[in-house]
């Protein structure tokens, strides 16, 4: 009976190594604040941070820092976001310059002239400081850069392969990738765009299918717990932007009629049609923005929740049917990455191709 | 009754509207596969980009309930 009880503590810590960043910060937020509270903890999972977080180490916090950026009158001022020493609750004031900046919350603030601690109003919001403009390097923006590195190394690779062989056969890493991009060509560009006008948008098509892929993969991650991309709203509203902007540009005579002047039916209908169109053609973008946001970051908060199970019951028996559901959860959420990119990737096609159709009789 | 559990309560209806439209999606795509594999293929994509419409309208749900 001892054995078994042991055994399966064993396995439970093995497992809950393999996620140990998550699990080293639960404890570490139970000790600091005394009661754990699981709300706090997964919000502060999947936010963006000043740094990468890795785990805590005899009370220390063992982290990469980044550096942080701000643009103040007219200044550009720089320092490592180690100066704030892993200090998030607005304690720690860093003076650059003159000024005084105070990390509350994962977001810089900027301290009034004279003040010297961060103070707060009645709705618990800081009332003496105030946000400067923040171009930092965060672990979003560090994770972005990596896997534009990586896309670039992967397709770079490819090119050259196919420019190396003399039947245009691809070898390889190639190899790999054809099949991919063939994917995107064929089963989404042509399906929904049609045969002739097709080329046009593949450059667009193939850069967001494998962007949006590659970063719902590293967010998955679990060492750099959550550096949550395409979890965030900022980078997914910035992409469905671009869609937006090219089913705008590219739209034909026929679209904007069907959006405008509603053809084939009478006219009191197509005057209230219109701006129901108009609506409509906003709430597209709107849509791919959040579904791509909420199902990514719903991902995240599902297994971080099953996580948090184990700290609320305060008991380790807990941990092995959590980190099975966690691992279970894990391992749709790699489908997912896949189909929310496609998802993605076709329904921008769908746009372009409603933009670009002609008029049948 | 705070407003936190109101909005979860608004979760857990929008979660049911969708489970129950794909699931209806997802039903009628296998008969139609079953049917007709040929074109199995064209029926799964288009039945993958019928759910993520439904699944939009339970994320704008889910959205608003944590906007609250």
């Amino acid at each position: 009976m001892g054995v078994e009880t042991l055994k399966i503590k064993l396995l439970a810590i093995l497992l809950m190594c393999s996620f140990s960043g998550f699990c080293s910060e639960n404890t570490s937020d139970k000790k600091e604040q005394g009661e754990f509270n699981p709300k706090e903890m997964i919000l502060h999972h999947v936010k963006d941070a000043y740094g990468f977080h890795l785990w805590d180490w005899d009370g220390h916090s063992v982290s990469i820092p980044l550096p942080v950026l701000l643009w103040v009158d007219g200044e550009l001022i720089s320092f490592m976001s180690s100066e704030f020493h892993h200090d998030s609750n607005g304690e720690v004031v860093v003076e650059r310059n003159g000024h005084r900046f105070v990390n509350y919350h994962e977001k810089i603030y900027q301290l009034a002239s004279g003040a010297s601690a961060l103070a707060f109003n009645e709705d618990h919001y800081p009332s003496n400081a105030s946000k400067p403009l923040d171009i930092s390097i965060t672990k979003n923006v560090f994770m972005m850069w990596i896997s534009v590195l990586v896309l670039l190394l992967l397709f770079i690779t490819t090119a050259r392969k196919y420019k190396q062989s003399t039947q245009n056969v691809p070898t390889g890493i190639a190899g790999f990738m054809e099949p991919l991009i063939l994917f995107v060509r064929d089963e989404i560009a042509i399906t929904m765009i049609g045969k002739h006008k097709y080329k046009r948008y593949m450059p667009y098509l193939l850069t967001i299918f494998f962007f949006i892929w590659i970063n719902n993969i590293f967010g998955l991650i679990p060492i750099i717990n959550g550096a949550n991309l395409s979890g965030n709203i900022a980078f997914t509203f910035t992409l469905a932007t671009f869609t937006f902007i090219v089913t705008t540009f590219s739209g034909n005579k026929n679209y904007w009629k069907h959006i405008f002047w509603m053809p084939g039916v009478p006219v009191p209908m197509k005057i209230f049609l219109a701006p129901i169109e108009v609506i409509g053609m906003l709430v597209k973008p709107i849509s791919l923005m959040i579904r791509l946001f909420a199902n990514i970051t719903a991902g995240h908060i599902i297994i971080l929740a099953l996580m948090s199970l184990i700290f609320m019951f305060k008991t380790i028996a807990v941990a092995p049917v959590s980190v099975l559901f966690a691992l279970f959860i894990a391992v749709i959420e790699i489908i997912v990455t896949a189909i929310q990119a496609y998802i993605f990737t076709v329904l921008s096609a769908l746009y372009f191709g409603m933009a670009t159709e002609e008029e049948h009789h | 009754m705070d407003l936190g559990s109101i909005a979860a309560i608004g979760a857990g209806l929008a979660a049911i509207g969708a489970g129950l439209g794909i699931g209806k999606i997802g039903g009628q795509a296998m008969e139609a596969m079953a049917r007709q594999p040929e074109i199995h293929g064209k029926i799964q994509s288009s039945a993958l980009i019928l759910a993520a419409f439904v699944e939009a309208v339970a994320l704008f749900a889910v959205v608003v309930s944590f906007l609250k």
